[in-house]
């Protein structure tokens, strides 16, 4: 796993565009990048949300996020019961957006996603709305994104672990595992896949408190099933799994042996952005 | 002719009690909230094929699909039978369809007695897994005394009734050969004649025999239909429009409340004036307050525990099982249904679903998933209840554990789930 742990990571040597800036200057992103708060705020996230941003830039779509100006989208709210606060979330982002005119969106987070493609439009928020694995599938279906010259994985044992609102949640199953089939890696999957995957144990806002008393953490239970695989990398598509496994993976003290890498980091790696 | 009137009797009073059942049943369901589940037509009876009709979900787990698409298969072809026997009740008669179906008749006679040995043997493997194996998934803290031996109760009534079936045939088939009395030649009986050395040849045991098994089999599925509203058996009927009225919208997506949304845009608009009324309470605290569909699915659930088996909480030994979600939400309406029959619509026992059946610490265990709502084979929303409930407690009660407040006060004031100031929000771009 040396190189995975070599390629150096290259902060965006770009200008991130915000949508303040281009209304400014009088101009219209073609699509919007949702961060979402992990993706803001959360160190490891904040790695996979400047890959996005390299792709984004490395394909030269026009797009800009919304930076201080984005808030929560409520989804942690509406699962812990809090329908209150988050309706008020959900219509504050909706003025934001509709301000902007916002028309495509594309997230870096399958909870912000659901929420903003499913429960936004009765509040009166109508947007295209699509997850950041969708995007990568469409730009490597199009030819735009290839996996060449970066790092290769060829070989490597690598497994994908399906985040629940965007597999069950909103059967997104294939887009992840194209951006995995063109690296000529060797694709393993776990008993528990599709929609039989097992959660990570951090949704309906339970990564904001400690879980009831069991046994087992969930974390732990997803973990020993990719250490009982022998994968070499676990390719998630939510930061909060990405936490719940790279936490489990170290308890189990397989940090060495086995990387939690998004889809957006390893398609950034196989493209050397 | 006492005969006749002797069945007339039974077949009006077990229909008169099934009707009756079923009619507390579908009161006990429409005392939930109203939901709107009539849009989309077509799209709705398709899946009720799909699922229903067609064991759509079942096929995850391929053992207990084969025997149970058996039982499922022989129930349903079998009961073209017992309308056979039911007018041969009723008017005194023997084999009423062997003159009219001629040749036809030997093949569904045949093709009965063939699929009756296939419910037997799908009878006794699932005896087999539930009581010798043991299989994990039919245990757990619901599955005690009640639901434990309802499930073999089942099972045993199908076995009597079918070997009754082929006894009946056997007896019949001997006099048959006999050629004796009304016994005329009708049908083939490929796996009763197998059984016909086994019986007497006295002609009058016979007809004693096959008198015997008919009564025991008419009357046993009659008591049988009589025994579905108070058992998870009542699935065989509720799948059809349970899967009818499935959630449509993605299973991610959860549906907003209106009423908070008229409060909601009157505070961020003072000049906003609400259409709809405002709800008695927010959330679900007795089972009341949840909608008609979760009542339904209550009813229909088979306690088959295939949602509790793939509960990330429940493998990993929290006290969540959203099988026991189910059983709750129907025993307690049932224990409502029963106290408004006894002591009139207002009375009120002063207990809940909430703390009296289901537990917080329940409720908190949920990731909200959706592996329970996946894997259950009639679509029941387990995850839909538990929402409800936590509405309940957030929103009347103020009651959620600490550390979800605190993330509520974050999600609040600095518009991220996490103690960090909104300003700091875009910091990422500068790493
Ligand atoms: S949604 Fe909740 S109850 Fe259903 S399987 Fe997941 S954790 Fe269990
Ligand atoms: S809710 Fe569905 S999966 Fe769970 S026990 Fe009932 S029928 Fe089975």
């Amino acid at each position: 796993m040396d190189e995975l742990n070599k390629s150096e990571i290259k902060n965006p040597n770009f200008e991130i565009p915000t949508m303040a800036q281009m209304a400014a200057e009088g101009k219209q992103p073609e699509i919007l990048f949702w961060v979402g708060c992990a993706g803001s705020f959360d160190e490891r996230a904040q790695k996979i949300t400047r890959d996005i941003c390299k792709i984004l830039h490395h394909v030269s779509i026009s797009y800009a996020v919304l930076g201080t100006e984005e808030a929560c989208t409520g989804d942690p709210a509406k699962r812990a019961g809090n329908e209150f606060l988050f309706q008020m979330q959900a219509m504050m982002n909706i003025q934001l957006l509709d301000g902007y005119n916002i028309k495509k969106i594309v997230t870096g987070c399958p909870h912000c996603f659901n929420t903003i493609k499913n429960e936004y439009p009765n509040l009166g928020g109508n947007y295209e709305v699509i997850h950041h694995s969708q995007l990568i599938q469409q730009l490597i279906d199009e030819g735009k994104l290839k996996a060449e010259g970066g790092e290769s994985f060829k070989g490597k044992r690598i497994t994908y672990h399906d985040a629940c609102y965007l597999g069950r949640g909103n059967e997104v199953y294939e887009a992840p595992r194209k951006a995995l089939e063109i690296l000529d890696a060797e694709l393993v999957e776990m008993k528990r896949c599709r929609s039989n995957g097992l959660c990570c144990g951090a949704g309906g806002a339970q990564m904001f408190k400690e879980p009831e008393p069991g046994n087992k953490d969930i974390n732990m239970e997803r973990v020993d099933e990719v250490v009982a695989i022998n994968a070499q990398v676990i390719a998630s598509a939510c930061p909060f799994c990405m936490t719940m496994l790279s936490d489990g993976i170290k308890h189990r003290d397989k940090d060495q042996e086995i990387k939690v890498l998004d889809i957006a980091e390893i398609t950034a790696r196989a493209n050397r952005l | 002719m006492i005969g006749q009137i002797v069945f007339l009797i039974v077949l009006a009073t077990a229909i008169y009690l099934f009707s009756r059942n079923v009619g507390r049943i579908r009161r006990n369901i429409l005392l939930g909230k109203d939901t709107d589940r009539s849009d989309r037509p077509a799209e709705r009876w398709k899946t009720m094929a799909r699922v229903a009709l067609g064991q759509s979900k079942m096929g995850k787990r391929p053992v207990a699909a084969v025997m149970h698409l058996f039982i499922y298969v022989g129930f349903v072809i079998i009961n073209i039978e017992v309308l056979e026997i039911v007018l041969d009740g009723l008017f005194g008669t023997h084999r009423i369809f062997s003159r009219a179906l001629g040749g036809l008749y030997s093949l569904f006679i045949g093709s009965f007695e063939i699929l009756a040995v296939l419910v037997l043997t799908a009878c006794v493997v699932f005896l087999a897994r539930r009581n010798l194996l043991k299989l994990k998934r039919f245990s757990g803290m619901e599955m005690k005394e009640w639901p434990k031996s309802d499930a073999n109760y089942i099972l045993i009534i199908e076995i009597c009734l079918m070997t009754a079936f082929l006894l009946m045939n056997a007896a019949d088939y001997k006099l048959q050969t006999l050629q004796y009395n009304h016994y005329i030649k009708a049908g083939s009986f490929p796996v009763s004649s197998l059984l016909t050395s086994f019986l007497a040849g006295q002609t009058s045991t016979l007809v004693a025999i096959e008198r015997a098994c008919w009564w025991f089999h008419i009357v046993g599925i009659l008591a049988f239909l009589n025994y579905l509203p108070y058992s998870k058996h009542f699935h065989i009927l509720l799948a059809f429009p349970n899967t009818y009225y499935s959630k449509l919208e993605p299973k991610g997506e959860f549906s907003n409340m209106a009423s908070v949304t008229n409060e909601v845009k009157a505070m961020l608009d003072p000049s906003f004036v609400p259409t709809a009324e405002a709800p008695g309470r927010f959330g679900a605290k007795d089972a009341t307050d949840l909608t008609w569909k979760n009542l339904m699915d209550a009813y229909t659930c088979t306690e088959c525990g295939r949602c509790t088996s793939v509960c990330p909480a429940n493998i990993t030994g929290k006290l969540l099982s959203p099988r026991k979600i189910m059983m709750d939400t129907r025993d307690r309406i049932t224990e409502i249904g029963k106290n408004m029959d006894q002591h009139g619509n207002d009375h009120h026992d002063n207990k809940a679903l909430l703390d009296d059946y289901i537990t917080r610490e329940e409720l908190w265990a949920c990731t909200t998933c959706n592996a329970c709502t996946e894997a259950c084979p009639v679509n029941i929303d387990p995850l839909n209840i538990i929402v409800q409930m936590r509405q309940y407690i957030v929103m009347e009660e103020s009651a959620a554990p600490a550390s979800l407040n605190n993330m509520f006060g974050n999600v609040e004031n600095n518009g991220a789930p996490w103690k960090y100031s909104n300003a700091d929000r875009f910091n990422w771009a500068d790493k």
